[in-house]
């Protein structure tokens, strides 16, 4: 338990892991759905404290990796643009296009930059009338809100020079994409706890119900992750598959109201294409009809977009828990955070970003 | 980019008839809207992403979850300047290209 001394908390750790120890009698694939969690459990070790049998599927919780290729390379067609400044969060820059990404964009001269906030890109906009200010808007459900509101108050105060590219992804459908897979692995969720902060938990008990499986709303912290698989496990092994909230102090059943309120206002569910992983259907949010005017897709021609996808990377495998990072061969050898095959190297939030910051020694010791 | 961090409200202000509050996650201060938390109290603690706030937390969870937060290095990547960390990452200078 070479880690347990960097959680805040060791003795409440060590306390949860016993529990987990004592409960585990026979081999377990959990997935964390969220590219967040999959970092803290990379990064404390907490995979390698669990029993022998008891896997982390790595989810595809991941939303720069999701990003379809296709619309990565519209933002950078567009970014492109002399008219144009385009703005992102800063997780974006590096996500590799066919051909090129949003750095070398701005490298070449293309006004590409970072916001905190969806909200500053509107405030560009204001303050340049001569230039068209896009927004890269992707994400979950917890991103979401912030780019529903700043679509509505670009409407509403009439900025005729904003547009957003949205190419927003929903957990509960690849949830269900997963369990539906003839190759899943998956017995139980720990779902992703700031998703659930916006839409609350009602969209989970017919999947657990559905597929048998339990789902346990986890939060982001050692400890939470480490109560999250406790208490998914203690539900295996009682043959139970409910829902239950093991991150109470920041999700509520009922979700935030306002905000979904918001979203039904700006959004429509469409079918979404996942990078690497396919079409899921009804798996997104796309800008809904009164919002159109405002969609960077309708206002920039970009139909015309050839992608051209990197034959080495297996990221789509990763992204589905069938392989992990390492056992991809371009892993940490033509594929690094530098120079990085897929997003899932890139993000902060990406599974072999992960293991290259915190696994690649050990991972090289084993080859 | 799922990750929301707590923060305490120090003040509140209507722009355009948008609620925007000012809000201290310790390190850094941010302007974060509020319309999704529309009866937050000055300070009151909230979780933020992306410049808005999703949810309040009690303010004992979330001074351990900043302190957790802090130590991990988290702060400086979800509220630091995104060009710096994104040029760090790819090995190259800011403002030099590649």
């Amino acid at each position: 338990m070479k880690y347990l001394d960097e959680f805040s908390n060791p003795d409440l750790a060590k306390n949860l892991l016993d529990q987990i120890h004592s409960a585990t009698t026979q081999s377990w694939a959990l997935m964390e759905v969220c590219g967040g969690q999959t970092h803290s459990i990379i990064r404390h070790g907490i995979d390698q404290l669990l029993p022998e049998g008891l896997e982390m599927i790595h989810g595809p919780g991941c939303p720069v990796c999701v990003t379809p290729l296709e619309i990565i390379d519209k933002a950078l067609a567009i970014a492109a643009l002399d008219n144009v400044i385009f703005c992102s969060f800063g997780d974006m820059l590096r996500v590799p296009g066919s051909r090129q990404d949003l750095f070398m964009i701005k490298s070449c001269g293309g006004d590409v930059r970072v916001v905190y906030s969806p909200l500053d890109a509107l405030n560009i906009a204001r303050q340049n009338p001569d230039k068209e200010v896009v927004f890269f808007g992707i994400g979950f459900e917890t991103t979401a809100p912030a780019n529903a509101m700043t679509v509505y108050q670009a409407k509403r105060l009439g900025i005729k020079n904003f547009s957003m590219l949205v190419s927003h992804v929903l957990v509960p459908p690849a949830m269900a994409a997963i369990m539906e897979s003839p190759t899943c692995r998956v017995q139980g969720f720990l779902a992703a706890g700031h998703v659930c902060s916006v839409m609350g938990t009602s969209e989970y008990p017919p999947l657990a119900q559905r597929y048998r499986v339990p789902i346990v709303v986890t939060g982001f912290e050692p400890l939470d992750i480490l109560e999250g698989i406790r208490r998914t496990v203690i539900q295996l092994e009682e043959g139970r598959h409910e829902l239950e909230n093991a991150y109470p102090r920041a999700v509520q059943a009922e979700g935030n109201i306002p905000a979904m309120t918001m979203l039904r206002e700006v959004f429509e569910v469409t079918d979404r294409t996942w990078r690497g992983i396919g079409m899921i259907p009804q798996s997104g949010w796309k800008l809904s009809n009164q919002y159109l005017d405002l969609d960077a897709e309708q206002r920039f021609d970009v139909a015309d977009i050839h992608t051209d996808e990197s034959t080495l990377c297996r990221s789509g495998e990763v992204l589905q828990g069938l392989i992990k990072p390492h056992e991809c061969a371009a892993f940490g050898k033509e594929c690094t955070p530098r120079k990085p095959l897929g997003a899932t190297m890139v993000s902060s939030e990406g599974a072999c970003a992960a293991y290259y910051a915190y696994r690649r020694l050990d991972v090289v010791d084993a080859r | 980019m799922c990750l929301a961090i707590p923060g305490r409200v120090l003040s509140i202000d209507n722009v355009d008839d948008v609620l925007m509050a000012e809000v201290d996650f310790g390190t850094v201060r941010k302007k974060v809207c509020m319309m999704y938390i529309p009866d937050v109290l000055v300070g009151e603690y909230v979780i933020v992403h992306v410049g808005f706030a999703i949810q309040r937390l009690d303010e004992e969870s979330a001074l351990e979850t900043l302190a957790d937060f802090r130590k991990l290095g988290i702060l400086k990547d979800e509220l630091g300047d995104g060009f710096t960390l994104a040029a760090r990452q790819a090995g190259i200078d800011q403002g030099t290209g590649r």
